[in-house]
């Protein structure tokens, strides 16, 4: 970037992310911002708010060290971020500076960061099925490609494992063609970065990946710019240069923290919570930027991860997650504390866009029929262990006995897989079958009988 | 004075300007791209507009032009099908102009001006005519005929009317004071558009869903409100409404909602037939969509934009049916907003107004007699999407106090994968007694009657589920566990609807009383079977039952049904003999 305006050193406020400056020239909004300290360190920033008396810019690498004699100078231009396929195999920092001590990107082009909206009548719907390997996904709430499906989960949690086994494993039926993954790391711990910094370099997945990290100790501010960057690149190699590309971001509880603390820097209205009133507006603009459009090759598929404060899934940004998102898969404590990996708790769990990717000629023709009647026996058997602890097990009959039993096999061998392990879509219907064949026939109520003669164990050799 | 003035500030969607002379709602266009935007306050010569597209990169000293005109919607043939953003442009010629990702800056004419219609007068030269007059038809698509009135305001003796085809904005029709008509008319979308009268309903908007029009039915002309928390099916109740309510139009606002739920009613409607009249469903269709990453600015006006093409319709005569998904995130678009304005905050941060939007909102439905004395109907169903699930929330709170008709959806019956997952126990509907006696003269004398049972049943049921709770089913008394076998063939054979089902998406209302009935039928004969001595096992198990349960997903239920209870009831009898 270089300087296109003059320097500036009428700041008269400075608080929080945010500085105050007057007597500027027209200075656009969402322009960008550097500002020169005393020693010469440069910070950067983006124009908040706008006009003839009064400028505000926040300021990406926070504020220490600003004082009245810092220079201003605004760019006269809004963010932007220098794409080419060169990003793929390299570590950017938060605010998309080269991290792997590799030289700065080349650019094709330099596309703007805040990303237009894709108009709903060129979108194209979302059918392809993507197999993670994972039985719990694949059969209960099916990926699609194009789709955004958060993971819910909460601190403590093998949500990290649960999104590097998608990455590694996620594949459509029938294809080897390998996703793109762009991984945004917002807020989180050095331990936990390296832990996907290293999956992936084991792997040979990161050949294949575009990082953009912000870590803990990063300014917090810059978290807001860090997914936009990771969505920027995300299309631009989707959409202008055919790849599928799987976008991982983690944590999304650290952006929502981070964009509060700027709302209250600015003495906005809080929400819910203290967040921001338009935080469902401001996280919509990330999750919107998954799909697929009309006439382009690529796609991209989200994977947003959140940590539910105090495991409250009605907490504003699971919440307003939920609202935006298709679907979820939520991440169950009490199953982890069982002792079992992946610990997908199905019932919470959903995928709107299911409907559209399974059946006869993308997965198989009965797995609507199993999975919804796979879903029914243990909802009825996780509902029946509250009745066994009080009334005792014998007080069941017979049907809600075999129930019951059901829902404890359904985790220990349907739920329960290794790290590594890669279900093809066939094997995990196989393996619902024969764990449905505990329940008698006439229970299974809401499997169609030709599904029965053709897959039930005791009719298939 | 000059109606041009320059930008002051910039804050996100809201824009100040000074010295252009502006009067509240003008709608503006702002900066050298001139994108649009309304005015919504003014302080002596500064006008604070919220502008309708991204402001990135606009800059105070950018003039603003004020076009003097409020922000309207243009009405006219070339409405049906149509699928547009908030502010009523189309989507496909915005793909045309920019391509897939929405830019600014781009103006598109609400339909083709262009497009030639067959004009067929009504009226003849010298006739008096009055505002609402109809004074041509023309045939919009297959089943709608669009009718050309008389814009409100105006009226007087036609001095010459034309015949044939003409393009929207060709003089047809000329009155003697000199005013000139043409096909297309404008209207501002914040003011109702005027009628003679309001009556009270007294017609239910049919549905096709069993649990809305059986127990809890909806007025044509009514409003209702479906809130739910995520994942609880609003949207596909919505859509199946959008489907299959017996209304002539259908006005589908997908507001600030997801992006792909949108491309799906849109690649799905064309290929569906409205079992009404068996045509297309999107020959009766006007879609509003304003996705959630879109302008939130454009997201407020969109509400009021579909309302008013709604009313446009009414007022020709037909009843139109508005769905709103979701009016959580207008409310949402208000309060963002409202704090750049840096209002004062009601509750929840929401502006102090906003239960009076909702409810001037809600209060565009009605059933009334138009201006030119015939009888049309808006009826407007708005989903909400309350934080939590929790209804105490402003939105819901401030939808109850005015909607009449309330369908609650419950993520617990969603999680056990009861569609539609309306809760029956907490939702009610106040129209049944405007509306039984058309269930009478039109369905049967005794419907309101089996509606009054079958409720009942569900209320027993859940007093009875609390000892079960406690105490298992098997120590209830027979009777007990007759009535709540009774009950779950209510949940499971006529509450439950599959909504992507090809058949039982849609229920005919005589098929749902005829079901209600069999339903009685089976407790009726199951109470004789077991004073006679039958077991409850015996009598629940009857083979014939099972084949009437599933017999509602094949074609031609409603001409077998009868002989099925029939079957039913003459197993029941026979399982004494067994015993």
């Amino acid at each position: 970037m270089k300087m296109t305006g003059k320097e500036y050193r009428t700041i008269t406020d400075v608080k929080g992310p945010l500085v105050f400056l007057n007597k500027t020239e027209p200075v656009a909004f969402g322009e960008i911002v550097t500002l020169r300290l005393a020693n010469g360190d440069i910070k950067n920033g983006q124009v908040l708010d706008t006009s003839d008396d009064l400028v505000i810019v926040q300021v990406f690498e926070g504020t220490a060290k600003i004082n009245r004699e810092t220079g201003v100078t605004f760019m006269g231009d809004v963010f932007k971020l220098p794409v080419s396929t060169d990003l793929i195999g390299r570590i950017l920092d938060g605010a998309g500076r080269p991290r792997d001590g590799g030289p700065e990107i080349v650019a094709d082009e330099k596309a703007d960061i805040i990303g237009a909206a894709i108009n709903p009548y060129s979108r194209q719907s979302p059918h392809d099925f993507i197999q993670t390997g994972i039985s719990a996904i694949d059969c209960c709430t099916t990926l699609v490609r194009g789709q955004k499906l958060p993971i819910f989960s909460a601190s403590g949690l093998p949500h990290n494992d649960i999104a590097l086994q998608i990455a590694r494993q996620a594949k459509l039926k029938g294809s080897d063609e390998e996703f793109i993954v762009v991984f945004c790391a917002m807020g989180i711990t050095a331990e936990e970065y390296n832990f996907f910094r290293s999956d992936l370099e084991r792997t040979g997945a990161l050949e294949n990946a575009v990082l953009f990290v912000n870590l803990a100790d990063d300014p917090a501010v810059e978290r807001i710019i860090t997914p936009r960057l990771a969505l920027t690149a995300a299309e631009y190699l989707a959409f202008e240069k055919d790849y599928h590309v799987l976008v991982i971001y983690t944590d999304m509880t650290n952006y929502c923290d981070a964009l509060r603390q700027i709302g209250a820097a600015r003495e906005e209205v809080p929400g819910r919570r203290g967040y921001p009133g338009y935080m469902y507006t401001d996280l919509a603009m990330l999750y919107e930027r998954a799909g697929i459009v009309k006439g382009k090759k690529g796609s991209i598929t989200q994977f947003p991860i959140l940590t539910m404060p105090g495991d409250d899934i009605t907490h504003p940004i699971p919440d307003l997650s939920g609202y935006i998102t298709e679907g979820q898969i939520v991440i169950s404590r009490e199953l982890h504390q069982q002792g079992i990996y992946p610990p997908i708790n199905v019932l919470p769990s959903l995928s709107r866009l299911m409907g559209s990717c399974i059946g006869a000629e993308t997965t198989r023709e009965d797995h609507k029929s199993v999975s919804d009647q796979m879903y029914a026996a243990y909802a009825q058997g996780r509902e029946l262990r509250g009745l066994v602890a009080i009334v005792g097990e014998d007080a069941l009959n017979e049907r809600d006995k075999q129930l019951l039993d059901f829902s404890g096999v359904f985790e220990d061998r349907f739920l329960r897989q290794s790290r590594d392990e890669d279900r093809s879509i066939d094997e995990t219907l196989d393996l619902c079958w024969t764990l449905m064949s505990s329940i008698d026939t006439k229970y299974l109520v809401r499997l169609d009988q030709k599904w029965i003669e053709k897959y039930h164990p005791d009719n298939r050799e | 004075m000059s109606n041009e003035g320059v930008i002051y500030r910039i804050s996100g969607p809201v824009v100040t300007a000074t010295g252009m002379n502006a009067a509240m709602y003008d709608v503006v266009r702002v900066g050298h791209e001139g994108l649009m935007g309304e005015v919504i306050e003014l302080h002596g010569d500064k006008a604070v507009i919220q502008v309708y597209e991204d402001t990135s990169g606009i800059r105070p000293g950018e003039p603003v032009l004020n076009t003097e005109e409020t922000l309207s919607v243009s009405l006219g043939p070339g409405l049906l099908t149509q699928i547009y953003d908030g502010i009523q442009r189309p989507l496909a010629t915005l793909e045309e102009v920019m391509g897939v990702f929405i830019t600014r800056g781009v103006d598109a004419d609400a339909f083709d001006m262009e497009k030639t219609w067959t004009f067929e007068p009504q009226v003849a030269k010298g006739d008096d005519v009055v505002s609402g007059q109809v004074i041509g038809h023309v045939q919009e698509t297959e089943t709608i005929v669009h009718k050309i009135m008389i814009p409100p305001g105006k009226g007087g003796k036609v001095k010459s009317i034309e015949s044939g085809d003409f393009n929207v904005t060709q003089t047809v029709c000329v009155l003697d004071d000199g005013t000139e008509l043409q096909m297309m008319q404008k209207w501002p979308v914040r003011t109702p558009r005027p009628y003679t009268q309001k009556y009270a309903p007294d017609t239910p908007l049919v549905t096709g869903m069993r649990i809305l029009d059986f127990l809890f039915p909806l007025a044509k002309g009514g409003a209702a409100g479906i809130p739910g928390p995520f994942g609880s099916g609003k949207t596909v109740t919505q859509q199946s409404l959008a489907k299959y309510s017996d209304a002539q139009l259908v006005v589908y606002i997908g507001c600030g909602e997801r992006g792909n739920e949108m491309t799906e009613v849109l690649d799905e409607f064309p290929h569906l037939i409205d079992p009404n009249t068996g045509k297309p469903l999107m020959n009766r269709t006007v879609m509003i969509a304003n996705t959630s990453n879109m302008p939130v600015a454009a997201r407020e006006a969109s509400v009021y934009t579909g309302i008013t093409i709604a009313e446009y319709f009414r007022d020709m005569g037909y009843d139109v049916a508005l769905m709103a998904d979701s009016t959580s995130r207008w409310a949402e678009a208000m309060r963002e907003i409202s704090s750049r304005l840096e209002e004062m905050p009601g509750e929840e941060g929401y502006p102090a107004y906003l239960s009076s939007r909702i409810a001037e909102f809600y209060e565009r439905a009605g059933r009334v007699e138009t201006l030119n004395g015939d009888d049309g109907s808006v009826t407007v169903i708005g989903a909400v999407s309350p934080p939590g699930g929790d209804i105490s929330e402003p939105v819901s709170q401030g939808t109850l106090r005015i909607v009449k008709v309330f369908w609650g959806l419950d993520a617990g019956l969603a999680r056990q994968r009861h569609f539609p997952a309306i809760n029956w126990l907490n939702s009610y509907s106040l129209y049944p007694q405007s509306l039984d006696q058309w269930f009478r003269d039109n369905i049967a004398q005794d419907f309101p009657e089996i509606r009054t049972q079958i409720s009942g049943l569900l209320q027993i049921e859940a007093e009875l589920q609390e000892i079960v709770q406690l105490v298992g089913s098997d120590a209830l008394p027979v009777d007990q566990q007759l009535t709540l076998e009774v009950a779950r063939m209510i949940r499971e054979f006529f509450l439950q609807q599959n909504g992507f089902h090809d058949v039982d998406a849609y229920c005919d209302i005589h098929l749902q009383y005829q079901m209600a009935k069999a339903i009685l039928s089976f407790q009726e004969a199951a109470k004789g079977a077991m004073a006679d001595g039958a077991l409850l096992n015996d009598v629940v198990n009857v083979p014939a039952r099972s084949d009437l349960m599933r017999g509602r997903f094949e074609k031609g239920y409603i001409d077998r049904i009868e002989a099925m209870v029939k079957e039913m009831t003459e197993q029941i009898a026979n399982a004494v003999e067994a015993n």
